[in-house]
């Protein structure tokens, strides 16, 4: 799958298959006037290394975007990191041990597996439905392991607009994991890259503002609400897991960028960051509307599709007879890429799924992209009618009609 | 000497050939050549016109690079290329014409029923599954037509799975082969210049059968070479030789056989075999104590003899 993956970077290929944020609608004038800032003012201290947890200055800022969404964390609790996905890395470096269990969402942000493979943990999968992280199942896995002695290192969740499913979890799962982490003493690890690219409804708070942060660590990132090429994210942890954090962090890299932390410091001085998110809402909300306009209008009866109210993607769920994977060689024949289901997954589930980026392509592309996957998804859906001369839906699930909101039916 | 590496391409296989590529460039600038390392595009034709390599190194696999397309193109600006020449090609990467020169030439071959999908959506061709399912028995390996690398081919254990495992083949391929599933061991014989190298025995370690995921990954699968045969040595050979003749292959092939209990079984021959570091034409030449080197010279070596022979079987008066 991975070298099929790679194709999918060929220039004449509509690609849904990505994760990317569009940075060009980042002003390059506003781009220019705080690079150049930096170097009149402040040339030798931000080509010089800086401190490993951060610069104040910078953690200010954090503290700025998670204010935003209802938190308010100690700068001593936030450090700087390399991109959100080295929050993911040094959390699992710091806690997990090898044969140690991460419980994660089924399906999950693909990039978090292979991190908490790389330190030998081994991962259970929850499944979800429309409303998030089941957590009953979670108490059932849960005691599942202590009938063996064991228990979860953690659990690892992206709550809001998830990636891929694109599912938020409801307030009262929120409250009922956060219930769940204090009782038996579970660290939580909440993963919010997208919480503040919310396209319609109310927000819910996040896991780490209920908590109260001692028992879920919280991962952000300043990728999606600026941009992923600075490579800044962060992470908020309790003092006895900071510290371990903290070495962790400075036997990978001593610090990060100290160039990217005086841009973001230059550029929240100018005050616009959050009406630059709204722009990129705006952009998004639209994109996110023609995907799912095209997907209506382009996908067979016995497709079944997310409707995230924010973030990136829409999780499509085919008849169980298509496998994506191979569905993925036919549909780069017709220059269009998607990733297939199964790389979500650890269990060989997700088969018949895929997940689909609306944020990296215009909507005139998506409108295309969708057009041309229906098309090979139609013909499948056809040669499968003609061998079986049945025209068979998907296993367990036999509505038509797309159910409103948040909604994502997942096969158990 | 100039050599121009094709390698790449916008196929399925492109990774694997950019593999096979990378690693033919390291040995051709190791054994003195000037290398030009083409990432096969729009633009193939213009930049073999302006740079005119003295001869063309194809590393390339499946539809476009192994099918005739490129040699044909190479014969038109005379310039030598390696491998077998556009006939082979074109009947090899088909596996069911393949199947067919084969069972004309007498070589054993599995049972099979080939249908272009057309046939399922115009002709009803749904209703003969029965009878192809009656004739070869499950399991059932359910293959496109052309490709290579085990991608889209998959084992049906019943009738109830058969038309899923069809979708599936028919993502890569129009057509798709019904074959019949022959217990046995897992052979490759590399052919290189008509002359069978040490043979490869091929024994999947994590999975049943031998699929893409699998075939490029160290340590995913477990290699034997040379293949202990005994008795069997001779008609497996045997088998192989006769499939580069019927398919007329020349410079080199590698033929996939199933060694069953009464005998040999032909697959597939391969016009381009994969050369990674994990694949199997250069494994049969390290155990025929040539070096990948070695291996990359010899190859030259034939296209040019072949260019100056007047190149590969006539075609052209």
């Amino acid at each position: 799958m991975r070298d099929l993956m790679e194709i999918t970077a060929r220039p004449e290929v509509i690609s849904l298959a990505g994760g990317l944020p569009d940075t060009s609608t980042f002003p390059p004038g506003s781009f220019a006037r705080q690079m150049t800032k930096i170097a009149q003012e402040s040339s030798a201290q931000a080509l010089q290394y800086g401190p490993t947890e951060g610069f104040a200055e910078t953690k200010e800022c954090v503290r700025e975007v998670m204010r935003a969404e209802g938190m308010d964390p100690d700068l001593d609790d936030i450090i700087i990191t390399t991109g959100g996905q080295q929050a993911i890395d040094l959390v699992a470096k710091t806690l997990l041990d090898p044969g140690d269990v991460v419980v994660c969402e089924a399906p999950t942000y693909p990039g978090a597996v292979p991190v908490f493979c790389s330190y030998e943990a081994e991962t259970i999968q929850l499944a979800i439905d429309e409303q998030g992280m089941i957590v009953e199942e979670l108490e059932r896995v849960c005691d599942r392991l202590a009938a063996d002695g064991r228990r979860p290192k953690f659990v690892y969740s992206v709550p809001t607009f998830q990636n891929p499913a694109g599912v938020t979890m409801s307030a009262e799962r929120r409250a009922r994991l956060v219930d769940v982490a204090r009782e038996r003493e579970l660290l939580v690890v909440e993963d919010n890259p997208y919480g503040l690219l919310r396209y319609e409804g109310e927000p819910d708070p996040p896991l780490y503002a209920l908590e109260g942060g001692d028992y879920v660590l919280y991962l952000g990132t300043f990728s999606k609400i600026l941009s992923p090429g600075i490579r800044l994210g962060w992470l908020c942890a309790p003092p006895p897991v900071m510290e371990k954090v903290v070495l962790g962090k400075q036997a990978a890299d001593l610090c990060t960028s100290t160039l990217t932390q005086y841009f973001v410091r230059e550029y929240f001085a100018e005050g616009r960051w959050r009406s630059y998110v709204e722009d990129l809402c705006g952009i998004y909300r639209a994109r996110r509307d023609a995907m799912l306009e095209a997907l209506e209008r382009f996908l067979p009866a016995g497709a079944s599709w997310s409707r995230p109210q924010g973030g990136l993607f829409c999780w499509a769920t085919l008849p169980d007879y298509i496998d994506t994977t191979d569905l993925l060689a036919k549909a780069l024949r017709e220059n269009v890429a998607f990733v297939p289901g199964a790389a979500a997954f650890t269990d060989g589930r997700g088969g018949s799924s895929m997940r689909l980026n609306f944020s990296a392509s215009s909507e005139e592309e998506i409108r295309e992209g969708v057009r041309r996957i229906g098309a090979v998804v139609s013909e499948q859906v056809e040669l499968f009618g003609a061998i079986t001369g049945e025209h068979r839906l998907s296993g367990d699930r036999g509505e038509d009609e797309i159910p409103p909101g948040d909604v994502l039916p997942f096969r158990r | 000497m100039k050599v121009a590496v094709l390698k790449g391409g916008g196929g399925l296989e492109r990774q694997v050939s950019l593999r096979s590529g990378g690693r033919v460039e390291d040995a051709l600038v190791a054994l003195g050549h000037e290398v030009l390392g083409i990432d096969v595009g729009e633009e193939l034709v213009s930049t073999l016109k302006r740079d005119r390599p003295e001869v063309a190194f194809i590393a390339l696999h499946g539809p476009g690079g192994e099918d005739g397309t490129v040699q044909e193109l190479l014969e038109i600006l005379r310039i030598p290329y390696t491998g077998p020449g556009v006939r082979a090609c074109m009947r090899s990467i088909d596996k069911v014409a393949a199947k067919h020169e084969l069972r004309a030439a007498g070589v054993p071959t599995p049972e099979w029923a080939a249908f272009d999908s057309r046939a399922f959506r115009e002709l009803g061709a749904g209703e003969a599954l029965e009878e192809i399912e009656a004739a070869l028995g499950f399991p059932l390996v359910v293959k496109p037509a052309a490709g290579g690398s085990s991608l889209g081919v998959r084992f049906a254990a019943s009738a109830e799975v058969v038309p899923e495992a069809l979708v599936a083949a028919s993502s890569y391929d129009d057509r798709v082969l019904f074959e019949r599933h022959v217990e046995g061991r897992e052979l490759a014989v590399t052919l290189l210049g008509g002359i069978a190298l040490p043979v490869v025995e091929i024994r999947p370690r994590e999975e049943d059968c031998f699929l893409y995921e699998a075939r490029y990954q160290i340590g995913r699968t477990e290699y034997v070479c040379p293949a202990e045969l005994g008795a069997a040595q001779g008609p497996v050979l045997d088998a192989a030789l006769r499939t580069w003749d019927a398919l007329g292959f020349d410079s080199f092939a590698r033929v996939d056989l199933i060694l069953a209990a009464d005998g040999p079984q032909v697959l597939e021959a391969n016009a381009i075999p994969g050369l990674t570091d994990t694949s199997l034409m250069p494994m049969a030449a390290e155990a025929a104590g040539l070096s990948f080197e070695q291996l990359c010279a010899r190859i030259l070596e034939l296209a040019l003899s072949r260019a100056e022979a007047g190149g590969p079987p006539p075609r052209r008066p």
